[in-house]
C-alpha cells in the first residue's frame, strides 16, 4: 500500500498555510505568535531579570528557562491535563537547546531570560512551532542573537516523505516524526529528533527537505518582525 | 570578489541577516562578522557610516551606563544602604556615603532617609563586570521624588523625549507648567496640576509612538496648543 495523496490534499512538500505576529503582549518584553495550519503558539520572553532561586545562577553568564504548555482545551476532545508534565518538561529542555546555540547571554551573568510558551491550539509540530513563535519573541526583546531559529517537522507515513505532518499524519501507525530546527542563514541544525522508523536514505532526503521548509518559514518570520516596526 | 552592502540605509533587520560582503567593512555595535560577510546580530535599523555598518536598537531593556540620570525606587534597605530597582536587568546599590552629605550616625534607623517605595533621580556611579551597579546622590538635581505620577517608556525613545538640548521636554514643561524628570532608564517623573499632568503624559506617550516620524516637534507643539490653549512654538520654549 501506498501514501498516494495527503489526507488535507497537500503536496508532499507542502506546508500548511503559515502567519505570524509579532509584539503581541505589549507588558513583556518580546511577544510574538505563529501559527501553522491548526496549530498556534504564542511565545513571550521576559527578561534579562534577576534568577531565583540563586544556586541557579551561573556568574559567567545569563541563562535561558523555556517552560513550554499545550493549554487544557487545546486537543482533540482529550483534555491536556493543566500544568506541567513528564512531556511537557522534556518538550522545554529540547526548546531551550535549540534556542540557546544563537543566543549570547554572556553580558547578563547571573541573570535569567524566561521564554513561556502556550498553545491554545494544537494539530501536531506544536514544538516546532513554538521554537519558530520563541526565536521571533527573542528578537522582538533585543536580545543579541546570531540567527534566528526555524523549525518545521518532517517525517514519512509509508512510503513518502512528508513536510510539516497534522496529527493524522503524525500518528499514522507506519510512519516516523522527525523536528528539525535550523539556524537559516547558516544552515546549521539546532534540533533533531525522532520519533518512528526510517531508512537512512530516506532519513537525508526529509533532512534536506526540512531545511528548505525551515527557510519558507524563516521568511515568515523576517516579515513578521519588519511589520512590527514599520507599522509603529 | 565584490564587496558591497547589502542592505538600505535605515532598513530594519532580524538577527543572522547578511548586511555587507567583503572585508573591506567593519563590523559596528550589533553585528558581527563570519568570514566575508557582515551579519545582523540583533533586530535594528541599519545605518552605515563610511565602512562601518551598525545597527540602532529598537528594543531591548536599558542597559546602565556611568554617568546615567536614572529614576529608581527602593526596593530593599540594606545594613549600609539601599537597593534599587532601575527598571534595568539589575538592581542597583545606593551607600550611605552616596546618599546625603549629612552625617548618619552607625546603626540609625535608615529608612529615616529613603524608605521602601521610595523613588529617587540618581546617577550611576559605577558598574562591574558582573553588572553591580553603584549609584550617588550627590550631584545637582539629584533628589528624592515627592507626589507626582510616574510612567514607564522604551528608554530607547527616551533621546526623542528629552529632544535636542533638552528641547522637546523643555517644551512640555512650558505648555503644562509640570515639573517633568525623564530618566535615562524611561522612567519618567510628572508633577504639577493633574489635568496638566494628564496632557504632559499623553504628549509623552504620542513622541513615542511618533518617534520614528518625521516633523515630530511641530506635531507635539500643535498638540499642546490644542490641549492646553499655550502656544509653545512661539518661542515659548528656550
Amino acid at each position: 500500500m501506498t501514501y498516494h495523496e495527503r489526507f488535507d490534499k497537500r503536496a508532499f512538500d507542502e506546508m500548511r498555510p503559515m502567519s505570524a505576529k509579532v509584539g503581541i503582549v505589549p507588558r513583556a518584553d518580546g511577544s510574538a505568535m505563529f501559527q501553522i495550519g491548526k496549530t498556534i503558539a504564542y511565545a513571550t520572553v521576559y527578561g534579562p531579570r534577576d534568577l531565583h532561586p540563586k544556586f541557579m545562577q551561573n556568574p559567567m553568564t545569563g541563562i535561558l528557562r523555556v517552560n513550554y504548555n499545550m493549554m487544557p482545551f487545546s486537543g482533540h476532545g482529550e483534555r491536556v491535563r493543566p500544568g506541567g508534565g513528564r512531556r511537557s518538561k522534556e518538550i522545554s529542555m529540547v526548546i531551550q537547546n535549540a534556542l540557546l546555540p544563537v543566543l549570547n547571554l554572556k553580558d547578563y551573568p547571573n541573570a535569567v531570560v524566561d521564554v513561556f510558551i502556550e498553545l491554545p491550539q494544537t494539530d501536531a509540530g506544536t514544538r516546532c512551532a513554538a521554537i519558530t513563535a520563541a526565536a521571533m519573541a527573542l528578537a522582538d526583546a533585543g536580545l543579541e542573537m546570531k540567527d534566528l531559529v526555524a523549525a518545521v517537522a518532517a517525517g514519512r507515513v509509508e512510503d513518502k516523505i512528508v513536510m510539516d505532518l497534522n496529527y493524522l499524519e503524525d500518528s499514522h501507525e507506519d510512519g516516523c516524526d522527525i523536528p528539525v530546527a535550523v539556524m537559516p542563514s547558516s544552515g546549521k541544525i539546532t534540533l533533531l529528533q525522532m520519533d518512528g522508523e526510517i531508512s537512512p536514505a530516506m532519513l537525508k532526503e526529509a533532512i534536506s527537505k526540512a531545511r528548505d521548509a525551515c527557510k519558507k518559514i524563516y521568511e515568515v518570520q523576517k516579515q513578521a518582525l519588519k511589520a512590527r516596526f514599520l507599522q509603529l | 570578489m565584490t564587496e558591497n552592502v547589502l542592505v538600505k540605509d535605515k532598513e530594519i533587520v532580524v538577527p543572522g541577516e547578511p548586511l555587507a560582503q567583503g572585508m573591506s567593512f567593519l563590523p559596528g555595535p550589533g553585528t558581527y562578522r563570519d568570514g566575508d560577510r557582515i551579519l545582523a546580530q540583533r533586530l535594528g535599523m541599519v545605518s552605515v557610516e563610511g565602512k562601518v555598518v551598525k545597527l540602532i536598537a529598537l528594543s531591548g531593556r536599558y542597559s546602565p551606563k556611568i554617568k546615567d540620570k536614572v529614576i529608581g525606587k527602593v526596593i530593599d534597605v540594606l545594613m549600609t544602604g539601599w537597593r534599587l530597582d532601575i527598571a534595568s536587568p539589575y538592581s542597583a546599590v545606593m551607600t550611605l556615603k552616596d546618599a546625603t552629605s549629612e552625617f548618619i550616625p552607625r546603626g540609625a534607623d535608615l529608612t529615616q532617609y529613603y524608605g521602601l517605595g521610595d523613588s529617587v533621580v540618581c546617577q550611576i556611579v559605577n558598574v562591574t563586570s558582573q553588572k553591580l551597579i553603584d549609584v550617588s546622590m550627590k550631584g545637582p538635581g539629584l533628589r528624592k521624588l515627592r507626589g507626582g505620577r510616574f510612567i514607564e517608556v522604551s528608554p530607547l525613545k527616551v533621546p526623542r523625549i528629552i529632544g535636542k538640548d533638552g528641547s522637546m521636554v523643555g517644551m512640555i514643561k512650558n505648555a503644562t507648567k509640570c515639573e517633568i524628570i525623564v530618566g535615562q532608564n524611561g522612567i519618567i517623573w510628572f508633577d504639577g496640576a493633574p489635568e496638566m499632568e494628564v496632557i504632559a503624559v499623553n504628549a509623552v506617550k504620542k513622541i513615542c509612538d511618533e518617534a520614528h516620524l518625521g516633523g515630530l516637534t511641530q506635531r507635539i507643539a500643535d498638540f499642546l496648543k490644542e490641549s492646553t490653549g499655550v502656544d509653545v512654538a512661539q518661542g515659548g520654549a528656550q
